[in-house]
């Protein structure tokens, strides 16, 4: 098995005149949890269906797993779950896994243990048998999820997998995240909620405009960027000039002195720097931005339709 | 089992779970019944044995001209939203990001209304077919060509609200087929007459409709097996009865297509 999951190389679609993704190149190794985060409308569920073979690009090439994307059998080791999760409202919780057990060749007996396990891993125990068209938004959603993880899948696409569910729910599947990354599965994360993609994801990808504008590790001791509180005394303008060496955005407010560093390491250094310059220093509290602030600082605040 | 047959076996179930199967069979038991109480209650007296004979052709024609409209209708409500609906809701997704090629989940789900299709001709036209014997005693071997041929007309339609159902809306595919549909129904009532008045720029008219779709010539040659002993038909006016038989090579233009 190659390293890789998903590699995409200027991979585009354009409706009309109209490009919903305009160059998409982007490398997703296999094990980790990558996040797909960008604005409303700048590709983000034209990619995944491209990426599974709903939509075909206009150009450029995608491997799914070491296969150019579109390839039937590779399916079978994928797995799904839609952001608008509808399914066939006539079937009951179990016969609609069963469906898509036997669309993905489970053996009977194998279908049949995985399916009541799993409608009871993702919460819908006492609902076995009850219709579809029954359920309430949570449980479809619940049910789409279950759905996804029928084939024990080496790669799953979760497309705004929380979009529906209350905090319960989404604690939920961040475990259920976390499980899959254990079991060394690939996962695909689309989702709004950058809290909950803070915590999941090793990586995530910001686009805009179809666009890569950049990926990120997270949760790594030395992260670029670090925006520190400080209160002090005694701050004067000779010091707070010679800070500019180090620091920029450089705000003060009273006794309330805020700059963002460049990482980690500069710190004591501009501690020594405000010591020496006979700054009493009260409190000085290093905060690592959050991934709203990076989403913002990366994709900004236009767009977002 | 292979994706056809799993996609064949959902869809054949999505109609018997929606009641679509247990209501157009309720409806067509009522169509049997009501079928016989009119032939039961037709007085059996006659001039003679050839107009008992006559009379009760145009009896059968009735019944299966009805039966026939039916399958026609029953075959465009039934499938028009199949691919349309799946695609708009969503359900597709699910599916089609599955190990199955594009082509199974439209085979899949054309079989599967073949197979309703079946079951609703044997029972409407077998049904019209047991009551014309069972009450008067009259049965024709070549009933069983008219209704393959009214099998193939069901099919036909079937074929055209698929291949609409690929490219456009629900509403449109329905309006192209009942389009077609209607398109065909008058040229062929246009060639009915131009045999009657010899004009054969009529029969051209017929015969270019009845190429583009054969709907209405499957019927006039469904028709024409039920009533071919007889010298003659009844004439233009009977829109269940046909003087220009289109011919087996005619008949048959489509089979290439579906």
């Amino acid at each position: 098995m190659s390293d890789t999951a998903i590699e995409t190389t200027h991979l585009r679609k354009v409706f009309g005149s109209n490009a919903a993704v305009e160059d998409l190149s982007l490398d997703v190794y296999c094990g980790e949890v990558f996040g797909f985060l960008g604005p409303n409308g700048a590709g983000k569920s034209t990619s995944i269906k491209m990426l599974l073979g709903l939509v075909k690009p206009t150009s450029g090439e995608a491997r799914l797993l070491g296969k150019p994307v579109g390839d039937v059998s590779t399916r079978r080791r994928v797995g799904f779950l839609p952001e608008h999760f509808r399914f066939h409202e006539w079937l009951t919780g179990a016969e609609f896994l069963d469906l898509h057990g036997q669309l993905l060749g489970i053996e009977p007996a194998v279908l049949h243990a995985r399916r009541d396990a799993l409608l009871d891993r993702v919460g819908l125990a006492e609902h076995h048998d009850k219709r579809i068209g029954d359920y309430s938004k949570g449980m479809l959603q619940r049910v789409g999820l279950a759905q996804a993880l029928l084939n024990e899948p080496d790669l799953v696409f979760l497309d705004e997998p929380t979009s529906g569910l209350d905090p319960v729910g989404r604690r939920l599947v961040r475990d259920i995240i976390g499980e899959q990354r254990d079991r060394g599965a690939t996962v695909f994360l689309n989702s709004h909620l950058l809290g909950e993609v803070e915590v999941t994801c090793d990586r995530v990808a910001f686009i805009n405009y179809g666009r890569v504008l950049e990926v990120r590790e997270l949760g790594r001791e030395t992260a670029d960027e670090i925006t520190v509180s400080v209160k002090a005394r005694n701050l004067n303008g000779n010091v707070l000039t010679s800070l500019r060496a180090w620091a920029d955005g450089i705000r003060i407010n009273g006794e309330h002195l805020t700059f963002n560093v460049a990482g980690e390491d500069i710190l004591p250094e501009v501690l020594r720097h405000l010591a020496a310059h006979d700054v009493d220093v009260y409190s000085f509290t290093p905060k690592r931005l959050s991934l709203e602030e990076q989403f913002v600082r990366i994709v900004g605040t236009e767009g977002g339709l | 089992m292979t994706g056809v047959a799993i996609i064949a076996r959902l869809t054949f179930r999505e109609a018997a779970r929606r009641r679509i199967l247990l209501l157009a069979v309720s409806f067509g038991i009522l169509f049997i019944g009501l079928y016989a109480l009119g032939l039961y209650l037709l007085p059996d007296t006659f001039e003679s044995i050839l107009v008992r004979r006559q009379i009760l052709k145009i009896f059968l024609l009735l019944g299966l001209y009805a039966a026939n409209f039916l399958t026609v209708a029953m075959s465009i409500l039934t499938s028009v939203d199949t691919l349309g609906g799946e695609i708009r809701s969503g359900t597709m997704q699910t599916l089609v990001a599955k190990p199955i090629a594009r082509w199974q989940v439209l085979l899949g789900k054309w079989l599967g209304f073949v197979g309703m299709l079946t079951v609703y001709v044997v029972l409407m036209a077998g049904g019209v077919a047991l009551v014309m014997y069972g009450i008067a005693g009259f049965w024709s071997e070549s009933l069983f060509t008219a209704m393959a041929l009214v099998w193939l007309e069901g099919i036909l339609l079937l074929s055209i609200t698929f291949l609409g159902g690929t490219m456009l809306s629900t509403l449109a595919t329905g309006v192209l087929a009942i389009g077609l549909y209607g398109l065909a129904f008058l040229g062929g009532w246009i060639e009915e007459f131009g045999s009657y008045a010899t004009s054969k720029t009529s029969v051209s008219i017929g015969i270019v409709t009845s190429l583009i779709i054969p709907s209405e010539s499957l019927w006039r040659r469904a028709a024409y097996e039920v009533q071919k002993p007889i010298i003659g038909g009844p004439g233009p006016g009977w829109p269940f009865s046909s003087d220009s038989v289109p011919s087996d090579g005619r008949t048959c233009a489509f089979f290439p297509a579906s």
